[in-house]
């Protein structure tokens, strides 16, 4: 007799209650992100009543008068986010150049063969090594969680640019830019801290973009008689552009979120300042410092504030997502 | 050594006035892998010189030799030389890119880059910082490639948005803009249908007025049909590895028609690809 | 006018070569060689702070590293000593609430992306709420395990910080998993649905084993993320200065102490001894980050081999 058999009842259960279970919970998490909106919404819904539109013009935050306004820190997020997106795109960028055209495995291997190491068995792998070892390192930047990077940037980043930061408001004080002194935290700082943050974002999503250009193209461009940094400037950059420009507004969306280190490095002061070194406020920070102790009115107009912030994020990442689609789909045309 | 036996009787080892490249080449690796030996080929001023042999004989990279397109790849080791206008291109005083503006190249694959055809034509000029009028320089290229009917009303739109024989030509055009001394094609018809096939073809014979040519092929009657020269590459799988060296060099209607050397005639009666 | 763009060399026996030779004095050569110059220090410039981090975390929060900071409670201002076991203890118990809401709802949600109905339009939906979870700011996981948990429970806990870290877990979890279970080969499966497994057999016997490593580094890689993230906890498991467990009875409904929300908290007092255990904390906090990164890395490098 053969022992084949047709599947058992049971065998037949465990089958149905699998499907069913991984559909279930395919929709328990659109259903999440759902109710994750709905509820900042539901609960905003009172204060945006009580406050409307002008809430998002308002400049005041006043707990005791109940006049509550968010404009600052508006101002703050997209100020710090966009200086943080200039810093981190250039270091960013370059980092992704560096790693993906060969400038560091090909002149370590250039300086392996200067002293015949090149097919060293060991010494051999060291320029892939180095390379790895690199992209690896930018990777732990982003590994470092961001309350760290506050703490370092209140003990670390603020002493050192101070100095220099004085040094220029003293000199150069009537460009607005430089139009107050540093006395500890301030936009400077947060944004440079914050550009920190971003770097391994746009550096890991720049890299895919480059890596994806393919390799015909910098053939032809070097068939052409290009230099090296003809090739990236005139063949390889513009290829990948879209790619780039979706790096960067990932980044945006993640700087527009990014708490702690602004929370701890912007100083928290309700202003409107175009000065590098004047003290600002976000809208995560906001939240991260007034829910903590917030009575129940105010509650509400946080959630309000928190409402702010998901449509902004939410509408920035979903452009960004869908211009590195975009760019792939080019980039199928290419190959 | 039985190839450079059959070198002297079609051509002799010293530079004749009209031998652009004349490329010697002892040895030539990849990291450890040696792929290329012993291979002597003299290309000739405004002739067609072609290289055959069957897949992995080192074909492509002897070609790719002729204007340092082997320096990107990492690891590779050339030992021999390769005279250009009577000067070593390997020598460490030459700069590769220089070199390849007198020495273009056409790839297997179409390659245009992401940009309009007019833009694709005159990356060259570009590059060679020109100053003259460029879309006269674009379309006496289009032209030169037999592609400037087809394209002249949209210059600017993508060079991607060619068919593939388009392309290919696209790329001829770009190479000749600028007015290379020598061109290199690495089976250039390789991804084409037969159609635009013949278009190259006819293309590469009207080239040959005003460019020396050296092109890789896979297809003997495409050699047959276009090339004044011909070198049949072999590969030597004695000591293991898989290692190419040319067999056989001459005059294309002497090669096919009576080739000296015992592989040489077994591959053109097709008794191995 | 030449034809010929380039200066190029006569027929004359003995031609000028020297324009092919390298020279730094040639723009473009000099151009290739400043821009290079350029972006190799830049590059280097972005990984001074990385240096700066770790040595300073060595230097500081080495100093004051020692065995009792790991089973002492925080000091208040002006006391000495004091360590907190409490915080470490905290971290570790709300990381394992997330994990236990999002490994089993990522790794199914994941089967069906992968499996059940790879192309459907829901699978779609499921993958674009992924990517918006990717990106979603955390301090908003925060608002919503406010909203949802805290309101609703009456008070701060280590539930309603876990349920908000599980939000920041999930999408890794989900898209991880979801790309191990394309990784493995389409014959391993047909092989197993060819001898009649049912899909769950399949799954369970062959799908979920060859993958489990690839499943394992996106949990280990979304622990790292969850158990560094501070804005979530600030308002949904506040901070305590005291142990979880009363009378060995773990209090989960209580206000929990964790090692980030520590540091924030310490970071900002002028009492020194505070300061120097908030560099401790982050010291230790970044140690056991890197050390669950470098697992996942180790686990998803086995699986190459």
């Amino acid at each position: 007799m053969s022992i084949s058999q047709p599947p058992t009842s049971g065998q037949r259960t465990a089958n149905k209650a699998f499907r069913l279970s991984t559909f279930a919970f395919a929709w328990l998490s659109v259903a999440l992100v759902v109710y994750i909106v709905c509820m900042i919404t539901w609960e905003a819904i009172p204060a945006f009543r009580e406050h409307g539109l002008g809430f998002i013009t308002g400049t005041t935050w006043d707990a005791n008068t109940g006049e509550y306004g968010i404009l600052p820190e508006i101002w703050g997020t997209l100020y710090s986010s966009l200086l943080a997106l200039l810093i981190g795109t250039v270091f960013g960028v370059s980092v992704a150049i560096f790693l993906t055209e060969g400038f560091l495995s090909g002149g370590v291997f250039a300086l392996l063969k200067a002293v015949h190491l090149q097919y060293h068995p060991l010494w051999g792998r060291l320029p892939e090594q180095l390379e790895h070892l690199l992209k690896n390192l930018v990777e732990l930047l982003a590994a470092i969680p961001s309350v760290v990077y506050g703490l370092w940037g209140i003990f670390v980043v603020i002493p050192m640019i101070r100095p220099v930061a004085n040094y220029l408001h003293e000199a150069l004080g009537w460009f607005p830019a430089f139009g107050t002194p540093l006395s500890g935290p301030g936009l400077l700082p947060a944004s440079l801290v914050l550009a920190i943050m971003i770097l391994p974002t746009i550096a890991a999503i720049s890299r895919d973009a480059l890596n994806a250009v393919p390799n015909k193209l910098r053939e032809a461009a070097y068939g052409m008689a290009a230099t090296r940094w003809e090739a990236i400037l005139y063949v390889i950059l513009p290829t990948s552009a879209t790619g780039l420009f979706g790096a960067v507004v990932l980044a945006f969306g993640r700087a527009l979120g990014e708490t702690m280190a602004l929370a701890m490095l912007v100083g928290n002061a309700n202003v409107i300042s175009v000065s590098l070194f004047s003290p600002a406020n976000t809208l995560a920070a906001l939240l991260a410092n007034n829910f903590p102790e917030a009575g129940q009115k105010e509650v509400g107009v946080l959630m309000y504030a928190a409402l702010v912030l998901l449509a902004i994020t939410l509408i920035v990442n979903i452009i960004g997502a869908a211009i590195l689609q975009r760019a792939s789909k080019n980039l199928e045309e290419v190959r | 050594m039985t190839n450079a036996e059959t070198m002297e009787s079609t051509t002799t080892n010293t530079p004749q006035h009209d031998v652009v490249i004349e490329c010697d080449i002892r040895e030539l690796y990849y990291g450890n892998f040696k792929a290329v030996r012993d291979t002597y080929v003299p290309i000739h001023k405004g002739a067609i010189t072609a290289f055959i042999g069957p897949s992995g004989c080192g074909k492509s990279t002897v070609l790719r030799c002729l204007n340092r397109m082997n320096d990107l790849v990492r690891g590779f080791r050339f030992e021999g030389r390769v005279n250009f206008l009577g000067r070593d291109i390997y020598d460490p005083a030459i700069d590769p890119v220089a070199i390849r503006r007198h020495i273009g190249m056409v790839f297997q694959q179409p390659n245009p880059f992401s940009m309009s055809i007019f833009n694709n034509v005159a990356f060259g000029l570009k590059l060679n910082r020109f100053k003259g009028n460029k879309e006269e320089r674009v379309e006496m290229a289009l032209r030169g490639a037999a592609l400037w009917d087809e394209v002249k009303d949209k210059l600017h739109k993508s060079g991607l948005s060619l068919s593939g024989g388009q392309q290919q030509r696209l790329c001829i055009a770009r190479a000749i803009a600028t007015e290379p001394e020598v061109l290199l094609m690495d089976e250039p018809c390789s991804a084409l249908d037969p159609i635009a096939t013949r278009k190259v073809e006819e293309l590469m014979l009207e080239l040959k007025e005003k460019y020396t040519i050296a092109i890789v092929t896979h297809n003997l009657q495409q050699a047959q049909r276009v090339a004044d020269k011909t070198g049949f590459l072999y590969v030597d799988t004695t000591e293991g590895s898989r290692t190419g060296y040319l067999v056989e060099f001459g005059d294309s209607d002497r090669l096919f028609e009576a080739p000296q050397e015992k592989y040489t005639q077994d591959y053109i009666r097709g008794e191995f690809s | 006018m030449s034809a010929n763009i380039h200066p190029s060399a006569p027929s004359t026996p003995t031609p000028d070569t020297r324009h092919l030779e390298k020279s730094l004095r040639n723009k473009q050569s000099l151009f290739s060689f400043a821009m290079s110059a350029v972006v190799g220090i830049l590059t280097l410039l972005a990984l001074v702070p990385l240096f700066s981090v770790v040595l300073m975390l060595f230097y500081r929060g080495g100093k004051s590293l020692s065995f009792a900071l790991f089973y002492e409670l925080p000091p208040g201002p002006m006391q000495e000593g004091g360590g907190f076991g409490n915080a470490i203890l905290g971290t570790v118990i709300m990381v394992g609430i997330a994990a236990a809401i999002a490994v089993p709802m990522g790794v199914l949600a994941a089967l069906f992306l992968a499996e059940t109905a790879p192309d459907s339009r829901l699978a779609k939906t499921v993958r674009f709420c992924g990517k918006v979870l990717t990106g979603f700011p955390s301090i908003l996981a925060g608002v919503f395990a406010y909203g949802a948990v805290v309101l609703l429970t009456g008070g701060f806990s280590a539930v309603a910080g876990g349920v908000a870290l599980s939000i920041l877990m999930l999408p890794t979890v989900m898209l991880t998993a979801e790309e191990a279970l394309r990784m493995v080969p389409r014959k391993m499966k047909e092989a197993a649905i060819g001898m009649g497994a049912t899909d769950f057999q399949c799954v369970w016997m062959v799908l979920l084993p060859t993958s489990l490593p690839g499943i394992l580094t996106g949990v280990m890689l979304a622990v790292a993320r969850a158990a560094g993230e501070t804005a979530p906890l600030l308002f949904t498991a506040l901070f305590s200065n005291y142990w979880i467990s009363a009378g060995g009875n773990v209090e989960l409904m209580q206000p929990t102490a964790s090692l980030a929300v520590l540091i924030y908290n310490f970071s900002g007092v002028p009492f020194q001894n505070q300061v120097e255990l908030a560099w401790a904390a982050a010291l230790v906090l970044v140690l056991l980050v890197l050390t669950a990164n470098l697992i996942g890395q180790a686990i998803s490098r086995r699986r190459i081999d």
